[in-house]
């Protein structure tokens, strides 16, 4: 037995890597994929430490001075306690909200299954910009916008259908017999929750919860529809500061990103403690969109 | 039996007064409908009140015209108005060839990859980076590395590949590069997964019967993997389609990368007029599902059944 | 739980327009053990999953005594169940396992303990108690699952399909330990099985299901010597069926009737009303196939065709003249080629009204008998 991901699948015996030119195509192409990716996110990190950065290859000197201003002219402190209140405050309503649903979705046919399941995708299909405008609309007239409950609502909208679609093949992996038998155990549908499905379930729950933790970190659009002066996350801070250019030293806003860098990457390497790279990437599995 | 009667159920209803519930009871459950359906409640609401309700807000909204006019005035005034309506071919020629190169360059790198190697979870770790990280961040740094004397420009210039610096920010291109850096992992990484729920053996099978590589490629994984690629195409073009932070940033906001969510989010926040945003954020959807209907059309002509792996 | 009897009444359900289950009425004493026996898909496991209560009922009743159970919940009924896969709880040592319908139903402390280690002890897994289900072999697994199912001392124990993960070897072993555990705790027990075998050598009765419908109730032997209808007989091993039509104007069941198969006479005996005109089926098994040196009365000219060597038998195909292919089981060493008078005893080969419907009548019949009804519909959608 190999101890290797389930999702790697033994394939042929290595090859030479020297012995087609494809090779050499594909990975000069990944080669120059990574060397720009390093260059996008060093000069950022480079650029937040330099002095003074000019026509030359490196910075004439080095600095923290920009990161000290950026914690104090962006308030970095309070917008990062929004942030991750926000991030929190989303992660629990949306496996409250999102586990329950997953489970009929994965367990039962009912009549109009497939509208609900077409429900529950479209928000994870659709720019959020399209339904973000009329539900910041919304969230304004009624008086939700502009403060952390609304930034909070709209952040649900995509993520209660993401842990949906991402537990329901956890939940379709438990045998409904084990269920049964605890029903005919005499245990009634909230001990079968509790008792037997939340602990199958926990991996699944981990995994789904610091998704939507990424992504509610990450997430531009719906954030920045929504939210005010006081309830604007790290990244929303970052866009204002680059747009709102010269007000504010380039490299300044270049620590801020970094600091925004770092926030993402430890919350990606506690991520990729319990998910594999590629569920980070989709939970869209097949069925969905026939 | 001589054990104890603990077991007995405490309530008991009379076999006449419930027979009828039970009837219909019986009836609703044959269908799928029961007490545990009520589990889903919470979710429904929510993209009911979240999405379906400003969706159709929206949508009455727009019908709506601030300045008067006919119900139709808002979608007038957008196809009439050329540059609102180039919009949809600003969105469109960027999101089209960005989806299309990203899955066109994840094929063969991911076919060629889907073995397993040493470095293959470091590779996808690394390659998960930008997804994270999101546009705005990557629109930094290409503001920082692809600008007129950042590093990219240095060393072309350097290596007297050019003579002078090119213009790859604040342009298509930067909102191009853009979408790349964050399209082509999402892409490859979907692919890599599709790939490996193709089952090995089939390969090996055709080619016990002479295939060569290139026809075991064409005629056997191909196939297999082409609904997946019609799915990764819808997401990685969803993902493109509603570029904005990054066709703000290292684009050309007023020109040639004013893509149509520029034009929602200016409606809808430097014009307050909510009603004109709204119908652009409708014909943003429309156009968007317009083209995933095309290409999952296609797909349904494909075969979707098992490819014989695990996963994926 | 004492009671007296529990009565299916026109028990029935149907899944999206078809029925699984149709007019089952089934009276069980208690602590008989009944066997509902067929091929996959006839809706023997709906029937258990029904009286479980994990499939609500489409038409009819379930009462225990005078109670109407089947508007109850599965987890108010009060009975154990132990499921095909086993179903235990992965997270929860084998203690827990069995201890958990205890703790469901809030029983004290010590009462929990006491019961579980008497189930424990009874299917012999003290020592296993600290483990959690994936440590354990299959056999114990499905031990586990027996002792959670009687640790509760339900009225009933449902068994659906208990043994048919086990190896051959252990299946034999569980039988007997599961015939043991019934005797010896007089539970009242249903079980699901598609093995002949199985359910003649542990039931008191046998319940014959096919397509949804009940082709037969009756106790081992009645269902081995007598069968009423043709898929009755083939599911008890009878393994020549043909086609044929009745000579003879009527015959009532033990009548003596003559039948054509593919232009041979034979003679039989009637399992039931048989009229004509009508096709009728005419069944032997192999067993009672003679081969006699010469022909002679009821015999028919064959050649050996195919030899299986099975232990202490042979296992021989022989194909007569006229295309009829028969099974016989006999000690005589047969090479294939050798011409064979098989005689076919009047009083051992059943003629079955209704043979029409009969799959492909002189095709080989050594392919199993597959109803089109959709992959057995047990299991809760």
């Amino acid at each position: 037995m190999t101890t290797t991901p389930t999702r790697d699948i033994p394939g042929p015996a290595p090859r030479r890597l020297v012995a087609s030119p494809l090779a050499w195509l594909v990975w000069g192409a990944v080669g120059l994929f990574l060397l720009a990716l390093l260059g996008v996110v060093a000069s950022v990190v480079v650029n937040s430490l330099g002095s003074r950065w000019f026509d030359t290859w490196l910075p004439s000197g080095w600095t923290a001075q920009w990161y000290r201003e950026a914690w104090t002219g962006f308030d970095l402190f309070s917008v990062i306690v929004t942030t991750l209140e926000v991030a929190l405050a989303v992660v629990v309503l949306s496996i409250l909200v999102g586990v329950p649903t997953a489970y009929v979705l994965a367990r039962r046919t009912f009549p109009g299954k497939r509208l609900v399941f077409l429900l529950f995708l479209l928000p994870i299909m659709m720019p959020p910009i399209t339904y973000g405008i009329p539900l910041a609309t919304v969230l304004y007239k009624v008086g939700l916008a502009g403060n952390l409950s609304g930034v909070i609502l709209a952040n649900l909208v995509p993520c209660v259908p993401f842990v949906v679609l991402t537990m329901t093949p956890f939940i379709e992996q438990i045998d409904p017999a084990i269920e049964n038998a605890a029903r005919m155990s005499g245990a009634g549908t909230f001990p079968v929750f509790t008792r037997i499905l939340a602990p199958l379930l926990l991996p699944g729950i981990l995994a789904s919860a610091i998704l939507v933790l990424v992504r509610t970190v990450g997430m531009f659009e719906l954030t920045f529809l929504t939210a005010g002066p006081t309830s604007t996350t790290l990244v929303v801070a970052l866009f204002n500061s680059m747009n709102a250019a010269g007000i504010r030293a380039q490299q300044s806003v270049d620590a801020m990103a970094v600091v925004y860098m770092l926030v993402m990457l430890v919350l990606l390497v506690t991520a990729l403690r319990f998910v594999n790279p590629t569920q980070l990437v989709s939970q869209v599995k097949e069925e969905p969109l026939e | 039996m001589t054990t104890a009667a603990t077991t007995e159920p405490t309530t008991e209803p009379t076999a006449a007064s419930s027979s009828d519930r039970a009837g219909l009871r019986h009836r609703l459950a044959e269908r799928g409908i029961d007490a545990r359906l009520l589990l889903l409640l919470p979710g429904l609401v929510l993209v009911i009140a979240l999405f379906v309700y400003p969706f159709v807000y929206g949508l009455g909204l727009s019908f709506q015209p601030m300045d008067g006019g006919g119900p139709f005035e808002n979608y007038r005034r957008f196809f009439g108005d050329a540059f609102q309506r180039a919009t949809i071919g600003k969105t469109l020629w960027l999101a089209l060839p960005a989806a299309l190169l990203n899955v066109a360059a994840s094929v063969p790198i991911a076919y060629r990859l889907r073995g397993r190697f040493r470095g293959k979870r470091i590779l996808t770790t690394i390659l998960v980076i930008p997804i994270t990280l999101g546009t705005v961040l990557t629109a930094e740094g290409l503001l920082n590395f692809a600008g007129p004397s950042g590093w990219l420009n240095r060393a072309l210039l350097g290596i007297g590949l050019i003579d002078d610096p090119l213009r790859l920010v604040n342009n298509y291109w930067g909102v191009f590069f853009s979408l790349i850096i964050s399209g082509f992992p999402f892409a490859f990484l979907l692919i890599l997964s599709y790939l490996s729920g193709i089952d090995p053996s089939l390969e090996r099978a055709a080619a016990s019967l002479g295939a060569n590589a290139w026809n075991r490629f064409r005629l056997i994984t191909l196939p297999l993997l082409a609904p997946g690629l019609a799915t990764t195409f819808c997401l990685t073009f969803v993902l493109a389609f509603s570029v904005f932070p990054s066709a703000i940033l290292v684009g050309d906001p007023t020109d040639s990368t004013r893509v149509i969510s520029i034009a929602a989010y200016q409606a809808a926040y430097e014009q307050y007029d909510y009603p004109f945003a709204s119908t652009i954020a409708i014909v943003m959807g429309v156009i968007e599902l317009a083209v995933i209907g095309v290409v999952l059309a296609g797909r349904s002509r494909l075969y979707t059944g098992t490819t014989g792996g695990k996963g994926a | 739980m004492t009671f007296s009897r529990l009565r299916l009444e026109n028990v029935g359900r149907r899944f999206a327009g078809t029925d699984a289950l149709q007019h089952l009425d089934l009276t069980i004493e208690q602590g008989e053990f009944i066997a509902l026996l067929g091929p996959s898909g006839c809706g023997k496991s709906t029937a258990l999953n029904c009286v479980a209560g994990l499939l609500p009922l489409s038409s009819g009743r379930i009462w225990l005594d005078e109670k109407r159970i089947d508007v109850l919940a599965p987890e108010r009924r009060g009975f154990g169940m132990v499921f095909q896969n086993y179903a235990l709880f992965p997270h929860l040592t084998v203690r827990r396992n069995i201890e958990f319908g205890l703790r469901m139903r809030r029983l004290p402390k010590p009462e929990i303990a006491r019961r579980a280690a008497q189930a424990l002890e009874l299917v012999h897994l003290e020592d296993q108690a600290g483990k959690l289900p994936g440590q354990l072999s299959g056999g114990q697994q499905q031990r586990v699952a027996i002792a959670r199912a009687v640790a509760l001392e339900p009225s009933v124990v449902l068994m659906d399909e208990p043994l048919s993960n086990l190896d051959a070897k252990l299946r034999l072993e569980m039988r007997t330990e599961i015939r043991r555990l019934h005797q010896s705790l007089g539970l009242t027990t249903i079980y699901v099985t598609h093995d002949q075998e199985e359910a003649l050598s542990m039931a008191d009765r046998l319940v014959v299901l096919r397509h949804g419908q009940v082709q037969q109730i009756g106790t081992p032997e009645e269902l081995h010597s007598h069968p009423v209808s043709w898929p009755v007989a083939d599911f008890m091993g009878c393994r020549n069926l043909f086609a044929g039509s009745l000579l003879t104007p009527a015959a009532d069941r033990g009548e003596a009737a003559m039948v054509d198969v593919l232009g041979l006479r034979i003679e039989g005996t009637a399992a039931a009303h048989v009229e004509t005109p009508g096709a009728v089926a005419v069944g032997i098994r192999p067993e009672d196939i003679e081969v006699v040196p010469v022909p002679g009365p009821h015999t028919v000219d064959a050649t050996v065709s195919v030899v299986e060597y099975q232990g202490r038998e042979f296992a021989v195909e022989a194909l007569t003249g006229p295309g009829l292919r028969l099974h016989v089981r006999t000690a005589e060493r047969l090479v294939p080629g050798d011409p064979v008078a098989l005689r076919l005893p009047p009083e051992r080969l059943l003629v079955f009204p209704g043979g029409a419907d009969l799959p492909r009548p002189v095709a080989p019949l050594d392919e199993e008998i597959t109803p089109d009804l959709p992959a057995d519909a047990g299991a809760p959608a």
